[in-house]
């Protein structure tokens, strides 16, 4: 126990400060939200993530937003359970068969005003499962789409951007 | 009278709108142990306003009772915030209830968040409310041992009588009976409170939940109000804890430079358990569902232990 | 104030006429079910209000004697009225008013099926001898009521009787009460023999001259006798299976008012006849009460029958009952006073409290059987939307037996606690230790009480319905929702304003014990002991009417978002939502069942049914966790065991020859006239 403390005390703070992401592109859709609910999004986010048939590699890169490397929550940011909790949908994947309706579904159960952010180049145009006989399309084909993150995975830090850009963007 | 008005508004902004940033204080420390920056410490006040601005999506399922429970619970804890010696002993509505009364008061707005749960016919309100309930109920024996120790030393049950009393005669926590009880009541505050070792507030595994698993269905104002009421019912908890157990710094009149004082002093203290608090969540696992019973019984048998030495010290 | 008045005179007479009435105009009316339930009912109904305008004046005072010599033998029917037996005449009006009213528009599914003129005059019996028990003066007039009041509750219970369980059920009944009386009936004997009088005013005189052993062998009788009326563990084993079995009405006047008579011995035992006993009296009331408590809850806990649910929680409530009364007999023992009239205060106020939510909930719970027709909870579900009235009333009772605030039973189960935390006014560590036990078992049930309610409530009214037959019910007569909407007033009431019983209470204690609580109460608080506890029941409620009101509009100043949107429940997405995703009975209880299963010994059956090409696929799962009930196993059927084979052994006496039998009867003969001589 005395070990464990004195590690934990010992460790700095690993934090980075938050950099542009080289190379990787953040498309943003412009879209009308009204004015105070950006403000409000700008200080306090709650992201659910769907995968909505990714290879888990976005998810890979969705998950090491909550390292202290990187650390999501100082940004207002928070990852929830519930889409009832939510107001951010990030979504990962080509929309298979399977998880298109629960895909909208989940959107549905957002209580509005919401975003969605879609990440990674299957999000985006179906990566390289484009015209597969268990895909249905891209998330913009099921979901209104706010931004979207270019990536094959994108890097945590362009995730970031993502989000962050589609709480700037005015209408 | 004028005096006792504001001295009780008082009461009531401070457990409103500190229970917040308790809450984002703990979170903090917890995100500085675990190497991050964190969120700030009024991250909460800003989740609750933009909760404020959302629209509520209420289940099909549902009836009255899932829309009420939030203003209930929300009252309860604003009562509670009115009866409970924040700042001082001379608590002018304190003669409506004593600690029991207290205990009850909470179990009321359990009893309603876990019919809410149920409420939606999910799966995981049902779940989530079996175990809350169960949980709350395995610490009721506790709490009441608890108070009978101090009350027997105390010799009174009413919370400004309790700390009065032992303000004016600090030799009465002077034993290993009120350590005891002090450590039966923490463990106690923490199991009702949902927080770890029984249960993690910031999981996202459903099947771990036990207080977000009910409120998995609520969104927008009902939200907020739920959140908030779970932040005003861990404020009430830790001020009871510091100003029961460990009374410096009460005022004992209501002359307006005590009063700050024991702000102050009301302040350092809760601090220091959200220290506390901090330091256990980070150091310790969840503990396994049916592990937290042999929890709440070890600390039964701590606070039946401070009640025996308070008797045979006498 | 004591007026021997011929008020109190006419209006038992009063009673008494319109429960005659009700019964012979059940049985005149036979041949038309309606006329007989309406007739039966109604009578009862008027009897039960004059009833309760008799315990009303006798609280207030008024007294009343009535001797008639010959009716009986050795002593005749003796009937009189004191404040405590003014008060429970007045519990056992509150009860059966309502119930009455209930019982004319629930009795009419029994049309046809049943006789309602036997229903309608067997509940006017029933209820005018339990009017009579607390009256009775003398030890044949009592025994004669307790066992006309066992008898026409019996007739009541098995109604339904083509039914096996109902009929097994009311066996057991007959057994028990009968083994009580016996209980009684030797207790009173010895008594009567000890003291040379069989009528009961003189009894608390000639206590004191008893000696010990006599005395404690007659309370130990007498407990035994009341206590399984009233359904204390472990003698609690009639009450799970008459009460479901009974129509509803009738379990809920038995077990709402007919089990506090079990509690009105009790309290005349302790208090009245016998005098201050030892310690070991009031401790063993206590640590029962304890036991009752807790176990009664936990049981009910894992119950999925409605109604044998709720008779569960009658065990714990006698039990909650039991911790006061016990608690009162310890402060007597030990000279203070005043502290036992708190406690005893807090016992008779919890048994009227009881009496209005126990009414209350079975009213409920027939309602709801009788509009599903199942009294499976797992089959129950989305009746507060198809029963809404009911389902708030039975919310109320619901929060009033979990002893949450702002409602009766908080203000009882506090007057309790407050009556136990004050022990520590006694300096014996045995006697502190139990009443420490006492503290933690009444928190223990407190806590459990809520959570099966949250069951009991949530699985029946919430959510979905899980079976076709709930999906149909709809809301029930008005008579029916009216008589749970005055019992549910009166549960606010009692809860809001205590002060209104707590006088009446308090001059019914001095009545019985000459000691003045201490207590002081008006309108505005309760304090016990002198600032020991601080209890302002109109200033909550006031406060939480208050806070719910402020918030909506306070949020609605801010500039909250009030759209409200109506959607599916989160199921992650699922396709399929179906009724049964939502969570059982069974599944809600499984905490417990794991937490306790020393107690519960649950016996886990696990089915799977595989589908006939492949383990990998399932077709259907069938789960059955039940426990085993404990004092049945450990204590009944040991004991019906060794009277059966004692039984078996006595046989050899019945030879079946007449010669055999006269010898028998010379040399009892021969016996006696020794004995005598």
């Amino acid at each position: 126990m005395a070990s464990l403390f004195e590690y934990i005390l010992k460790t700095p703070v690993f934090t980075e400060a938050l950099k542009s992401s080289d190379g990787t592109q953040i498309e943003v859709i412009a879209r009308a939200i009204e004015e105070r609910a950006r403000k409000r999004f700008g200080r306090s986010l709650h992201i659910r993530e769907v995968d909505a048939g990714s290879c888990n590699g976005c998810e890979l890169e969705i998950g090491a937003l909550n390292n202290p490397y990187y650390d999501l929550e100082r940004f207002g940011m928070h990852f929830v359970a519930s889409p009832r909790h939510a107001d951010c949908l990030l979504v990962t994947g080509p929309v298979t068969r399977n998880m298109a309706d629960p895909l909208k579904r989940t959107y549905d159960a957002t209580p509005a005003p919401k975003i969605v952010v879609a990440v990674g180049d299957c999000a985006h145009d179906c990566g390289v499962f484009a015209g597969g006989y268990g895909v249905v399309g891209p998330v913009s084909a099921i979901l209104p789409v706010d931004a979207v993150v270019h990536g094959c995975p994108p890097e945590p830090w362009a995730i970031l951007q993502g989000i962050l850009a589609a709480l700037e963007e005015r209408a | 009278m004028l005096a006792d008005i504001a001295i009780e508004l008082l009461q009531l902004f401070i457990v409103t709108f500190g229970s917040p940033l308790l809450v984002g204080v703990i979170r903090k420390a917890k995100a500085r142990l675990q190497g991050r920056r964190g969120a700030t410490i009024f991250q909460p006040y800003a989740d609750i306003r933009k909760l404020f601005l959302k629209e509520v999506v209420v289940s099909e399922n549902t009836s009255w009772l899932f829309r009420f429970t939030p203003y209930l619970l929300a009252t309860t804890m604003l009562l509670s915030a009115l009866i409970v010696p924040v700042l001082t002993t001379r608590t002018p509505l304190g003669f409506m209830g004593n600690i029991i009364a207290l205990m009850y008061l909470f179990l009321l707005g359990t009893f309603f968040l876990a019919l809410a749960g149920l409420d939606a016919g999910s799966a995981f309100g049902g779940m989530g409310s079996s175990r809350e309930v169960a949980i709350a109920a395995l610490a009721e024996p506790t709490v009441l041992i608890a108070i009978f120790g101090i009350a027997l030393r105390a010799e009174t049950t009413s919370l400004d009588g309790i700390i009065t009393r032992f303000a004016a005669d600090p030799l009465l926590m002077l034993n290993a009976g009120h350590l005891l009880a002090f450590f039966a009541f923490f463990i106690v505050a923490l199991a009702e409170n949902g927080r770890l070792p029984v249960d993690n507030p910031a999981t996202h595994l459903e099947l771990t939940m036990i207080h977000e698993a009910m409120i998995l269905e609520y969104s927008g104002r009902h939200l907020a109000l739920v959140e908030w009421a779970a932040a005003m019912k861990l404020f009430v908890f830790l001020t009871l804890l510091s100003n029961l157990f460990f009374p410096w710094g009460v005022a004992l009149t209501n002359a307006p430079v005590v009063l700050l004082a024991a702000f102050l002093a009301l302040a350092v203290k809760l601090l220091l358990f959200a220290g506390a608090i901090a330091l256990v969540e980070t150091s310790v696992a969840k503990l396994r569902l049916f592990r937290v019973p042999e929890l709440l019984a070890g600390s039964f048998t701590v606070a039946l232990l401070a009640l025996v030495t308070s008797f045979f010290l006498k | 104030m004591i007026i021997d008045s011929t008020i109190m005179l006419d209006l038992l007479f009063v009673t008494l006429v319109c429960f005659s009435a009700g019964a012979l105009g059940a049985l005149v009316t036979a041949r038309s079910p309606t006329l007989a339930r309406i007739a039966g009912h109604g009578g009862a109904l008027v009897g039960a209000i004059a009833a309760f305008a008799f315990g009303v004046a006798g609280i207030a005072g008024w007294r009343m004697e009535l001797n008639v010599p010959d009716l009986l033998p050795i002593g005749g029917v003796a009937l009189g009225v004191d404040r405590l037996s003014a008060f429970f005449v007045v519990v056992i009006a509150v009860g059966a008013i309502p119930v009455a009213l209930y019982a004319i528009g629930y009795t009419c599914e029994y049309a046809g099926k049943h006789s309602l003129a036997g229903m309608g005059s067997a509940f006017n019996v029933f209820v005018a001898a339990m009017i009579l028990v607390p009256l009775a003066r003398n030890v044949l007039t009592f025994l004669a009521l307790w066992e006309i009041m066992s008898l026409a509750s019996y007739f009541l219970v098995i109604t339904e009787h083509e039914r096996e369980d109902t009929l097994s059920a009311g066996w057991v009944y007959f057994v028990m009460t009968h083994a009580g009386f016996a209980a009684l009936l030797l207790g009173f004997l010895l008594f009567a023999h000890a003291t040379g009088t069989m009528s009961f005013a003189d009894w608390s005189a000639a206590a004191a001259k008893l000696d010990p052993i006599s005395r404690n062998l007659i309370f130990l009788l007498l407990a035994l006798g009341f206590g399984s009326k009233a359904g204390v563990i472990p003698l609690h084993v009639w009450l799970p299976r008459a009460h479901p079995a009974a129509p509803s009405h009738v379990s809920a006047l038995m077990s709402g008012v007919m089990i506090k008579l079990g509690v009105y011995g009790l309290a005349r035992v302790a208090f009245d006849w016998l005098g201050v006993g030892p310690v070991w009296w009031g401790g063993t009331m206590l640590i029962l009460g304890a036991v009752s408590a807790v176990l009664g809850v936990l049981y009910a806990l894992v119950e999925h029958d409605l109604k044998r649910l709720l008779a569960y929680h009658s065990v714990e409530n006698i039990g909650i009952i039991l911790l006061g009364l016990g608690a009162a007999m310890l402060f007597q023992a030990h000279r203070l006073e005043s502290l036992a009239a708190l406690a005893l205060i807090a016992a008779l106020y919890h048994s009227l409290n009881h009496a209005t939510f126990k009414s209350l909930l079975f009213m409920g719970a027939g309602a709801v059987v009788q509009a599903t027709h199942t009294r499976n909870m797992e089959e129950m579900g989305g009746l507060i939307k198809r029963m809404p009235q009911t389902a708030a009333l039975f919310l109320i009772g619901s929060v009033a037996i979990a002893a949450l605030p702002p409602l009766n039973g908080f203000i009882s189960e506090w007057l309790t606690f407050q009556s136990l935390l004050l022990s520590f006014q006694i300096s014996a560590h045995t006697v502190n230790l139990i009443f420490a036990l006492g503290v933690a078992a009444l928190a223990l049930t407190s806590g459990l009480a809520a959570a099966c309610f949250v069951k009991a409530f949530g699985i029946t009214f919430l959510a979905l319905p899980r079976s076709e037959r709930a999906e149909h019910a709809r809301e029930v007569v008005k008579t029916m929702r009216a008589a749970m909407a005055s019992l549910a007033l009166a549960c606010v009431i009692l809860g809001v304003a205590p002060s209104l019983i707590l006088a009446p209470l308090e001059a019914t204690v001095f009545d019985l014990m000459g000691a003045h609580a201490d207590l002081r109460f008006n309108l505005n608080a309760v304090v016990a002991n002198g600032g020991f506890g601080w209890l302002a029941p109109l200033w909550l409620a006031l406060g939480l009417l208050a806070f719910l009101i402020t918030i909506p509009f306070a949020l609605r100043l801010l500039g909250a978002n009030k759209q409200r949107r109506y959607y599916e429940t989160w199921g992650c997405g699922r396709a399929l939502q179906t009724t049964r995703f939502e969570y059982t009975a069974t599944a809600f209880a499984n905490p417990f069942k794991r937490v306790f299963s020393l107690l519960y010994r649950p016996n886990k059956e696990l089915d799977i049914e595989f589908h006939p090409e492949s383990r990998y696929f399932v077709r259907a799962i069938a789960y059955r966790n039940e426990g085993r009930l404990i004092f049945e196993d450990a204590l009944y059927r040991p004991l019906l065991r060794m009277i059966e084979s004692l039984a078996r052994k006595a046989r050899v006496l019945q030879s079946g020859s007449v010669h055999g039998y006269l010898v028998y009867i010379l040399v009892a003969l021969v016996a006696l006239l020794i004995l005598t001589v």
